[in-house]
């Protein structure tokens, strides 16, 4: 296990290092002079060479990268252009309530879909199977801002339980907290739901299928322990991977929930930094997003290791 | 007499619902297993052997929409009409099963010994100790090395006959009196074989256990079995003796199936006998005998009229019309040379 944990590890970083040099020539691929977009239209010729020079644009690629990629070491992805702080801390304020979101958006994901679709697998066919996988579809079909849309409409306009908009931090309060995240969970979960439930679903069936599940009868054990037991624990590769992927795409894909609610979340911070070429938000943001992505995905291959003996104990 | 039977199976008929209609896979079949005996079924793939064993242990209840007709009696009582949950009591404890495919049989994310000692614990109560050193015990018994060391290790670290044996360790696991072994040893190569063969001998000599021996190998049943049944098509087409089997096999299908095994001193350059045509779908079983549309001898009989099981001579059970005539022809053709 320490073995594969080792190699594990290790093959996360050529990625990350790709990650850097793409993120780095973002500054190159679009359009518009970064000395030109911090001092504004009105700026006189003198002014933008001036800047140009003290940002280092003036020099070779390679330097600027070495320079760029050693700050990056250290921890310091430079400064915004246009917020008085540096990329770090307006990552790290408005991290919190993407994390937030999606850690509610994906809870509430598995726990409904997990059962359902453990359920729909052992009684597939039946009208409950299919009510379920109709359900499903429409919930991969309708795309979150809709739902969202409707989900206010419902709970906030016409019932007035729920808040229309806006974000309270933990530090408000739990209950204020997840007052006010509840609709954007449900809203962004919905689609992890249904996709979550189909997985889980179709890799019971594969697993149903399998010799060891007619061992494991011919064995006389209870139906509900060869399900769980024997079947569920076969079938948790599959539905784990679904659920890194879409964990993945909840944290990045958040922005359009993030602005129906008005959520100062990444989402935001990434548009914002955008309409305003604010490159090194830019740069930061999508670099740390992808460090996010490569974890997690580091994690769901740990934890591969964890369920099945076969990889963890591959010698190759 | 009568009372060492364990195992009545009396007019069992199994039937799936599918997408063509309801199929019949097991077609009215009757036969016996005394205590310890090992009574081997023969036939091509598709002939209704494996549906057979898991309708006994009725394990096709959890998959497919099956259902059964007749009778499946084990030690007196009616499998057939027994609850989901008193089939479970019967399943391991007093029935158990191994598998063709000994590679996929064993669950990959579990240690041998965590599936022996749960197959255990189903059964008896005693504890997590006594039952891995029973696992391990039996581990032994199947003449599996070190078995101490396999306890802890997982399926896919052992060779496909190191498999096989933790199967019928596992199925030892609470002294079943029957066991059911599905084609046991088609996916092992043949010292392996033989080995399980041997491995499965001993069970019925120390163990007293009974065996149904399903099989498409006839070395196999020459080798294990003390009755033969052939199936052919869901229907028992011959039940006879080991001996009679291959002395005087009456059904022209187990006469093809006795003729296409190839002898090490036969002529090469003589092409294999073989039988004509292929098993027909459930869906297109013909009417008359089943066996007509690839029978050498058959006529508009056959073709017609389905004929019965009956006893031909001592325990020696045909499902045919002119199971006189193929042995008159037997004998002129101066019998088909034994192999075994």
């Amino acid at each position: 296990m320490i073995n594969y944990v080792f190699k594990r590890i290790l093959s996360v970083i050529p990625v990350l290092l790709i990650v850097a040099v793409v993120v780095f020539s973002i500054t190159y691929l679009t359009p518009g002079d970064p000395a030109r977009v911090i001092l504004g239209a009105d700026a006189t010729e003198t002014e933008v060479i001036e800047l140009q020079e003290k940002m280092g644009l003036n020099d070779s690629p390679i330097e600027q990268f070495t320079r760029w990629f050693g700050n990056l070491l250290q921890g310091d992805l430079g400064d915004s252009y246009f917020m008085n702080k540096s990329v770090m801390a307006a990552f790290a304020d408005h991290f919190m309530p993407t994390l937030s979101l999606a850690l509610m958006a994906q809870l509430i994901a598995i726990l409904i879909a997990l059962p359902l679709g453990i359920f729909a697998a052992v009684r597939r066919g039946s009208v409950l199977d299919q009510t379920v996988m109709g359900i499903s579809l429409i919930g991969i079909s309708v795309p979150s801002f809709l739902l969202a849309l409707i989900l206010v409409l419902i709970f906030s306009v016409n019932l007035g339980l729920l808040p229309v908009a806006g974000y309270q931090p933990l530090t408000a309060g739990l209950d204020m907290h997840l007052r006010y995240l509840l609709m954007p969970a449900v809203a962004l979960g919905a689609m992890q739901a249904a996709l979550i439930t189909r997985m889980t679903r179709s890799a019971m069936l594969e697993v149903f299928n399998n010799n060891y599940i007619k061992t494991a009868h011919s064995k006389g054990v209870k139906e509900k322990k060869v399900l769980f037991k024997h079947a569920l624990r076969n079938a948790a590769l599959p539905i784990l991977t679904v659920i890194g992927q879409t964990f993945g795409v909840l944290i990045t894909g958040a922005a359009v929930v993030e602005t129906v609610f008005n959520i100062p979340g990444i989402g935001q911070l990434i548009i914002n930094s955008v309409e305003r070429r604010d490159f090194p938000v830019i740069q930061g943001v999508v670099l740390l997003i992808s460090i996010t992505y490569v974890l997690l995905n580091l994690i769901i291959d740990l934890l591969y290791g964890v369920l099945d003996p076969r990889i963890r104990l591959d010698k190759k | 007499m009568e009372n060492d039977i364990l195992l009545e199976v009396k007019n069992l008929c199994t039937y799936f619902s599918t997408e063509k209609g309801k199929l019949r896979a097991v077609d009215h079949i009757s036969f016996s297993v005394k205590e310890k005996e090992i009574v081997g079924i023969v036939g091509e793939s598709g002939c209704g052997k494996s549906v057979t064993a898991e309708s006994i242990m009725r394990l096709l209840d959890e998959k497919n929409l099956v259902s059964y007709e007749g009778e499946i009696l084990y030690k007196g009582n009616n499998l057939l009409s027994l609850k989901k949950n008193e089939m479970q009591e019967v399943r391991g404890k007093e029935i158990a099963m191994i598998f063709q495919d000994p590679m996929t049989s064993l669950n990959p994310v579990y240690t041998i010994g965590n599936q022996i000692v749960e197959g255990i614990l189903t059964h008896q109560k005693i504890s997590k100790k006594e039952a891995k050193q029973k696992a391990i015990d039996l581990l032994r018994f199947t003449e599996i090395p070190s078995p101490e060391k396999r306890f802890d290790q997982y399926p896919h670290e052992l060779s496909g006959g190191m498999r096989q044996r933790v199967m019928i360790a596992l199925a030892l696991a609470c002294n079943p009196k029957l066991l059911i072994a599905d084609e046991p040893t088609t996916a092992l190569d043949v010292t392996t074989q033989s080995q399980i063969l041997d491995l499965l001998n001993k069970l019925k000599d120390e163990l007293n256990m009974s065996t149904i021996m399903i099989t498409h190998d006839l070395g196999v049943v020459a080798e294990l079995c003390s009755r033969v049944i052939v199936m052919y098509l869901g229907q028992i087409i011959e039940i006879a003796n080991v001996e009679d089997i291959f002395d005087s096999a009456q059904h022209p299908y187990t006469e093809g199936l006795l003729n296409s095994i190839p002898h090490i001193d036969g002529d090469r350059s003589k092409k294999l006998n073989v039988i004509q045509g292929t098993v027909p779908t459930l869906d297109k079983v013909p009417v008359g005998c089943n066996f007509a549309g690839r029978c050498q001898y058959a006529t508009d009989k056959c073709r017609e009229v389905e004929p019965e099981l009956k006893e031909v001579m001592d325990n020696h059970f045909v499902k045919c019309w002119n199971y006189e005539l193929i042995r008159k022809t037997n004998k002129e053709e101066n019998e088909i040379a034994t192999p075994y």
